[in-house]
């Protein structure tokens, strides 16, 4: 009980210097704009951003359909929108890591897909997911995959990389103790390497987050035309500066709460491991 | 020993060598020639100065080595691969982090087959004899040094083993956990019916448990000799005697130490 109630007021003052914080950024921008330093048709401040939300929301659509026109769709249409873009991330970042697991396990066991990958592999991982992005709309056409392959991009190869390290320091006592066990190769993989790495494969996953928030946007305002990049591209185009910061505002939001999504999965699956630490002991 | 050496002895080692050859550098003899048993429930420690490949020998009857020359024998049968009968316990308790103190135990028995709920009473139940049996739940880095390492040696006697090795297992744990997990060392002994090979550097820690004290030199690691220790448990530190084993094994550590020092300034 009194744990429970430590903990709530260490949330509650968490929350506090949260408002205190965003209020503090929020203020000098207004008194910038009070002052008459920012221009309210470039950097209109919150106050004039989030005036008209019903008429801000009308440019959002329900439909996630390339070239649909807004049909002004409210509350409902930006939740929809910003569904969308959420489920591009996430899809692209579990395909990543289940994709990047899996090849970089091969890699580090099998030789000959060692020596076939792994060169490759080194000279694709420093190129831009951005710059795959020609490469994804030429195979998959406009629509969702090529978004969902360049957050796939972001993570596949980091958790590639990072896989082959990982099995490499997993402690040599725990595969001993394995094997005296009587495990194959099979179970040790399953039952002891897998759970040793996978604390560090999602501390992988978490620090490309953001990464994949960027990436998701170009995607959408390019080669998805829809999704919150896309009407952050239309909004430029049109010179829209509310529309501009609001969605900046929505994305923001939506960035954190993946994060404290991930965090919140991450103690749950990972539940011996505590919240920061990411590493094996 | 005045025993008679019985017919097939637990541990048999036979005309055993190690060489490593590391690659793009001279071969390194690490043991050379050992030749000796492990009678059925015998404690044998055994003792030499670091990097004389006492713990190398330990992992070859394990079966987690091949032995480069000769043959180790378990109860009249070749090793060649590990077996849960020979359970090998570390310096650090290398237990699970992400399995609970019961899981950790009951891991062995899972990958047997063994059915979930029969593993979790054998768990319960090894856990009760090494005396933890109220940690069933907590997580491994819950529990203190000496705990750990009591549940790594729950974790090898749930499998039966016949033979329990361990790897300097106190070496990381302060003084009165050492002396209290020597205690429990032998309780553990007496009540498995086990026969345990250990390693270690301490002098104190060989005299105060071992049958018989297998003294290496340094590398190559041979025999150098092996000494039964001839006092009652539990050992009387003030008996003259004690002190005698005291001076016998410094004198002959100090020979190799000051051998292997004078190597290493050779090369």
């Amino acid at each position: 009980m009194r744990l429970s109630r430590r903990v709530f007021v260490r949330r509650l003052s968490a929350a506090g210097w949260a408002i205190a914080s965003v209020s503090l950024f929020a203020s000098a921008w207004e008194l910038l704009w009070y002052v008459g330093l920012a221009n309210p048709l470039l950097l209109p401040p919150p106050h004039l951003f989030l005036a008209d939300i019903p008429g801000t929301l009308q440019y959002f659509d329900r439909s996630n359909r390339v070239g649909s026109l807004a049909t002004g769709g409210g509350l409902s249409a930006l939740l929809v929108t910003a569904a969308w873009t959420t489920l591009r991330v996430a899809c692209g970042l579990t395909l990543g890591l289940v994709f990047g697991t899996l090849v970089g396990a091969l890699i580090h066991y099998i030789k000959i897909v060692r020596n076939l990958l792994l060169p490759t592999i080194l000279l694709l991982a420093p190129i831009s997911p951005v710059a795959w992005l020609p490469v994804a709309i030429f195979v998959f056409g406009i629509g969702d995959v090529p978004a969902i392959f360049l957050v796939f991009v972001t993570v596949f190869f980091a958790i590639i990389l990072s896989t082959g390290a990982q099995i490499a320091s997993v402690p040599r006592n725990y595969i001993h103790v394995a094997r005296i066990m009587g495990a194959d190769e099979r179970k040790t993989f399953w039952r002891v390497i897998l759970p040793a790495i996978l604390p560090n494969l999602f501390m992988t996953v978490r620090l490309n987050l953001f990464g994949a928030w960027m990436v998701v946007l170009v995607a959408e305002s390019v080669g998805v035309g829809a999704g919150l990049g896309q009407i952050t591209s239309m909004a430029r185009a049109t010179f829209n500066a509310r529309l501009v910061f609001f969605t900046m505002a929505i994305i923001g939001v939506l960035g954190f709460l993946s994060d404290w999504a991930l965090r919140t999965t991450q103690r749950r699956t990972l539940w011996w491991i505590s919240p920061n630490q990411g590493g094996l002991q | 020993m005045s025993d008679p050496v019985p017919l097939r002895p637990s541990v048999a080692i036979r005309d055993v060598s190690k060489i490593w050859t590391p690659e793009g550098r001279a071969p390194v003899v690490a043991l050379q020639k050992l030749d000796f048993d492990v009678a059925p429930g015998e404690f044998v420690v055994l003792l030499g100065p670091s990097g004389c490949g006492k713990s190398t020998l330990l992992y070859m009857i394990a079966g987690l080595e091949e032995t480069t020359s000769g043959l180790i024998e378990c109860d009249g049968l070749r090793v060649t691969e590990p077996s849960a009968e020979r359970g090998l316990i570390f310096q650090e308790a290398s237990l699970f982090p992400w399995l609970t103190i019961v899981d950790n135990v009951a891991f062995g028995l899972s990958i047997q087959g063994v059915q979930p709920v029969r593993r979790r009473e054998i768990a319960i139940e090894t856990l009760r004899r090494v005396g933890l049996g109220d940690m069933l739940d907590k997580k491994p880095d819950e529990l203190s040094g000496g705990m750990r390492q009591r549940a790594a040696c729950a974790r090898a006697l749930a499998m039966r083993p016949k033979i329990l090795m361990m790897d300097e297992p106190f070496a990381a744990l302060d003084v009165q956990t050492r002396a209290r997990m020597q205690d429990f060392l032998l309780q553990i002994w007496r009540d498995s019916g086990a026969s345990i090979l250990l390693v270690t550097h301490s002098i104190d820690e060989a005299i105060s448990l071992a049958d018989r004290v297998v003294v290496f030199t340094a590398r190559p690691g041979q025999v150098k000799t092996i000494v039964p220790i001839d006092l009652p448990r539990p050992r009387p530190t003030r008996d003259p005697r004690y002190h005698e084993y005291r001076d016998l094994f410094t004198e002959l550590l100090e020979a190799e130490v000051e051998r292997a020092f004078a190597e290493m300034e050779a090369v």
